[in-house]
């Protein structure tokens, strides 16, 4: 980023050899700052980092607060969290491929990999809502105990989460079909790309410390 | 479900909210009213007059040029400033009085409210767009820039946090505030204690500006980070643009913190989770360790801006470079990272034991460590200066007395057996007015004469700006010495009234100081005025102000032309405007091309006034309104993506006009471009 | 030379001196699938201890479960986010190593403080001992 010095020369008559070379302070008016999209996406996913973090602080506190209702054992089915966690995983590597095409600049493989990247989505966010609307039915709701709070609030804003990214990703396949793999464009792509996979990284501590972690019995 | 919403009847459309929640009863309330709407026409029909709607909607409303932002946030920052300063006159009227049998004029829920908007308003609505202010105007102007990273981003930012500014002043009109204290602790402010209103205004209005706030730091990061001139390093950078850096890191890691924290308390309010109840395994302990993990980098974020503005200051009016720029560096970067680990000495009393207690005592007292390293390297920038005492360096000379005396407060109160006696005394409440008043007021009121003619052409006049100076520093002394008193006698912050009579001298004491800090704001008021008219004999016409600028802002006009730099400064030093002067740099005066610029938009101020409406819903409980305002915040979003045309050039030949002017004024003043 | 670049310009160019961001990596289908094996095998790992009861405490099944976690993470940072040090200019991996230091000061701060707090203030009454 930073320009070599490059003392520009005096430019009047035959004796302007023997003047020293002084540096130049100003650009040529060539000077293009490069774009801070990317990064300034990534620090914003980092202060997503953050509200999780917060949400699982919270977890970890109050995660085995049961107010003498239903566990995390009670509660969990283990084998439908599996389901969404290929679900999810699924996703990741189909964006993945997504981003191959946009490499190669094929649009239709990036429409085609982005859609069945917002399908598998759709299916986590679904089972989800399932999952919640069952538990919700059994008395499991957030209101019945701390415990139950913590989990609707971390598990719920991960799939708020997912939901806003699906949205984004079905305006963002609107956007490469109207105007194509522009680089606005490609940018986008390169952002939800890191929103999807960080989502993905945050489900690994929801189902490792809420979901698995919360099956156990509590040690005495 | 919260038994209380059940209780109070509520429309469809206009879900709690009835005529009662005007109050009509409440002469103060009244008056202040009447006197805003009355103050707010006569705005609206002066505008309508002089035809001031369209260039106020063009050229400030939906502009994205970082210095008519960061004016904006100046001046949204002061004028909550009056009206927070109101709440502090309030609160020392009735506190010099009520003694006794005299319950003073401010019943207990009203005063309650007082304090609570008092502190709110000063942190979130003055200090925060103050500083926020100054980092947008000047930090690109610094680095060699043209605008900040994400200009659009930088309109919305601005108007979030009006938006939260105008649901906390529409709580004083509708309803009412919350009377909880600034952070709101549950279980007092979970829905059972308080089912009203008030606390939900204040999380909303938070929630609206820390949205803002939070893009705003991504948003100077990425500025820093990518949009510095050829040549300048990180180390090259002036120090004002290092701390506004370290301060957007801060911001951008501990404002989430706050977003979820104060979301988990409306869910508790208005879902009925069981976070910080008191049943049902709810903790309210868990609220105030997290609001501190917040809260304590909140303060640096605060204080860290000014400590570059004095650095700044400092270095133009002894005419030599900052003593010890590593240090100063490496200084702020440690008390970055270390502002994370102190939370706790906030709730040393609530019982977290003698290890943790130690713990976080010990590391309290290591912070203070590096703060005290910046006052000793100002002080050697000083020695052997050629000190001008003008008047930012006057505000400067204030701070670091007074800044000192109240971080020696802090440390003392570091100490967990001490606190024990003094937390939540107005022992407590001198401590940080000390260090705020001492530290960030001071530093604001710096960089508002020093940077003022570089944004508007012309300087403040020294005259009044000195009876401000002089009246803040006496009164700030006279209104929180006496409390430093009356915390070791052991009275507690937050009583409107008090039995005991022999507190009184102190409390008028303290009541005078106010007035007196009164006096100074008045003196700020009338020099804004007398300045203006004035302006042609305290114009700038040169650009470098005060003749001593040593960072890039000075090589500009003033004010700078919109897009700030015809061509992009080559940095080879630190303090690059000093090193071009010194190598007698050459202004470009031909060559122009066309300049990139972004454009001006109307998302920003739709979007914000969209999310100010849907927090103003969920605190009525207007749930249609909301899933409305909700719904069309995300549809303005998504369109707003569509529009890829967001950029505008400025023409070679309005370029070379406006340096071409520039170049006359200059030589007016007797300064000439060397031959080519 | 600006002209030929008029279609995409932005007041941020998006120039990067030529390239996109994507000049510090290169997705290719073997890094996605190697992700995603092994991805995959540390899932089902840890989903198989907890259902199956494969470990004696749950001590050292929860220690094994946040071990597993923490590895998928990297190989998610490594083979999707394609995170490394040239990223940037290395801001996203200084960005990432800072906000992973203050997500740890956090969460262990915030549950040591809590354990303490809970210890000292929330005692469990013994019903029959209550006067």
């Amino acid at each position: 980023m930073q320009t070599t010095l490059s003392p520009s020369l005096p430019t009047a008559g035959p004796l302007s050899v023997l003047r020293p070379a002084a540096p130049r302070f100003y650009d040529d008016g060539t000077h293009h700052p490069p774009s801070g999209t990317l990064l300034g996406f990534w620090l914003y996913l980092m202060s997503d980092c953050l509200i999780f973090a917060v949400l699982f602080a919270v977890y970890a506190v109050m995660g085995r607060s049961y107010a003498a209702g239903p566990s995390g054992a009670d509660l969990f089915d283990l084998p439908l969290v599996a389901v969404n966690t290929a679900m999810l995983l699924l996703s990741s590597i189909t964006y993945g491929f997504a981003m191959i095409g946009m490499q190669q600049r094929r649009v239709r493989a990036v429409l085609g990999w982005l859609a069945v990247t917002g399908l598998f989505g759709a299916a986590f966010v679904g089972l989800e809502l399932f999952e919640f609307t069952h538990l919700i039915h059994e008395g499991a709701g957030p209101q019945r105990s701390a415990f139950l709070s913590s989990f609707f609030a971390l598990v719920g804003t991960h799939g708020l989460h997912v939901s806003f990214g699906i949205v984004w990703l079905a305006t963002l396949m609107l956007q490469v079909r109207r105007l194509g793999l522009t680089q606005a464009n490609r940018r986008r792509l390169m952002c939800l790309s890191m929103f999807w996979h960080f989502l993905d990284v945050v489900w690994i501590g929801v189902f490792s410390v809420v979901y698995l972690m919360g099956s156990l019995p509590v040690t005495a | 479900m919260s038994a209380a919403s059940a209780a109070v009847e509520e429309s469809w459309l206009f879900g709690r909210l009835t005529w009662q929640a005007v109050p009509l009863h409440e002469p103060i309330l009244l008056a202040t009213f009447t006197a805003s709407a009355l103050g707010g026409l006569a705005l609206l029909a002066l505008m309508t007059r002089y035809r001031l709607w369209g260039p106020f909607w063009r050229g400030w409303v939906t502009s994205i040029d970082h210095k008519k932002i960061g004016i904006m946030y100046m001046v949204l920052g002061l004028v909550m400033m009056l009206r927070g300063f109101a709440d502090a006159l309030l609160m020392r009227a009735q506190q010099a009085v009520a003694f006794g049998d005299s319950a003073g004029f401010l019943p207990p829920h009203h005063y309650d409210q007082v304090f609570t908007a008092h502190g709110v308003i000063m942190i979130f609505f003055v200090a925060m767009p103050l500083v926020t202010g100054f980092m947008n105007y000047v930090v690109p102007l610094q680095i060699g820039a043209r605008d900040v990273s994400f200009p659009f981003l930088n309109n919305f930012s601005f108007w979030m946090t009006v938006g939260g500014a105008v649901l906390m002043m529409v709580s004083l009109f509708v309803g009412e505030f919350a009377r909880t204290g600034w952070l709101a602790y549950p279980p007092l402010s979970g829905i059972l204690a308080d089912p009203g209103v008030g606390v939900d205004y204040y999380l909303w209005s938070l929630q609206v500006a820390g949205v803002g706030t939070t893009l705003s730091g991504i948003n100077l990061i990425a500025t820093i980070v990518k949009m510095r001139a050829p040549g300048m390093t990180l180390m090259k950078m002036p120090v004002f643009s290092w701390t506004a850096l370290c301060t957007n890191v801060l911001i951008v890691v501990s404002f989430p913190v706050l977003t979820a924290v104060l979301a988990l308390l409306s869910l508790d309010r208005y879902v009925g989770t069981n976070f910080f109840t008191s049943d049902l395994g709810g903790n309210a302990m868990v609220y105030v360790n997290l609001i501190w993990i917040w809260g304590h980098p909140e303060v640096y974020i605060l204080v860290l801006p000014v400590f570059g503005i004095f650095s700044e200051v400092v270095a133009t009016f002894c005419s030599k470079r900052l003593f010890g720029y590593a240090s100063m560096v490496y200084a702020t970067v440690v008390i970055t990272i270390l502002s994370y680990l102190v939370w706790l000495h906030h709730f040393f009393t609530m019982g977290s034991g003698a290890s943790v207690n130690s713990f976080f005592g010990i590391t309290t007292m290591i912070i203070s460590i590096p703060t005290g390293a910046k006052i000793f390297n100002w002080l050697f920038t000083m020695y052997r200066g050629r000190i001008r005492l003008e008047v930012p360096m006057l505000w400067t000379l204030g701070f670091m007395v007074t800044f000192v005396i109240g971080g020696m407060s802090g440390v003392l109160l570091a100490v967990p057996p001490a606190d024990f006696v003094l937390h939540n005394s107005l022992f407590l409440i001198a401590h940080f007015h000390n260090v705020i008043i001492g530290g960030v007021v001071f530093g604001v009121f710096a960089g508002i004469t020093y940077w003022f003619p570089k944004a508007f052409g012309y300087k403040l006049d020294p005259f009044w700006g000195k009876a401000s100076f002089w009246c803040w520093l006496v009164g700030f002394y006279l209104a929180f010495m006496p409390l430093y008193v009356l915390g070791l006698m052991g009275v507690t912050r937050r009583m409107n009234r008090f039995d005991d009579a022999s507190l009184q001298p102190w409390f008028v004491a303290a009541a005078l100081g106010a007035v007196l800090i009164a006096v100074g704001i008045a003196c700020f008021v009338i020099q804004l005025v007398v300045s203006f008219r004035r302006r042609e004999a305290l114009r700038d016409a040169h650009g470098d102000s005060w003749g001593t600028g040593r960072t890039l802002e000075w090589s500009t006009a003033s004010p700078p032309p919109d897009y700030n730099f015809a061509f992009t400064p080559i940095v080879y030093e630190r303090d690059a405007w000093h090193d071009m002067k010194q190598r007698g740099a050459q202004r470009p005066t031909e060559g122009f091309r066309p300049i990139h610029m972004p454009a001006n938009t109307a998302a920003g101020v739709v979007i914000a006034g969209l999310a100010t409406l849907l927090g103003f819903a969920l605190v009525w409980h207007m749930w249609w309104v909301a899933g409305v305002a909700f719904a069309a915040m995300v549809g303005a979003a998504i369109v707003h993506t569509f529009n890829y045309r967001r950029d505008t050039h400025v023409p070679a030949d309005v370029v070379t006009q406006t340096e071409a002017r520039r170049t006359r004024a200059l030589a007016r003043l007797g300064v000439r471009p060397a031959a080519a | 030379m600006t002209q030929a670049r008029d279609d995409a310009h932005g007041p941020a160019h998006d120039h990067d001196h030529g390239h996109e961001g994507g000049d510090a990596y290169h997705a290719t289908y073997r890094g996605y699938l190697t992700g995603f094996a092994l991805s995959v095998v540390l899932t089902a790992l840890p989903f198989w201890l907890v259902m199956g009861k494969g470990l004696p405490s749950p001590v050292l099944t929860s220690a094994a479960v946040l071990v597993f976690a923490a590895v998928q993470v990297v190989v998610h940072m490594l083979y999707f986010l394609h995170m490394n040090a040239k990223v940037e200019q290395g801001w996203s991996l200084l960005a990432l190593i800072f906000t992973g230091v203050l997500v740890v000061i956090m969460l262990a701060g915030s549950v040591w403080v809590m354990h303490h707090l809970n210890t000292n203030m929330m005692p469990v009454h013994e019903m029959k001992n209550l006067p």
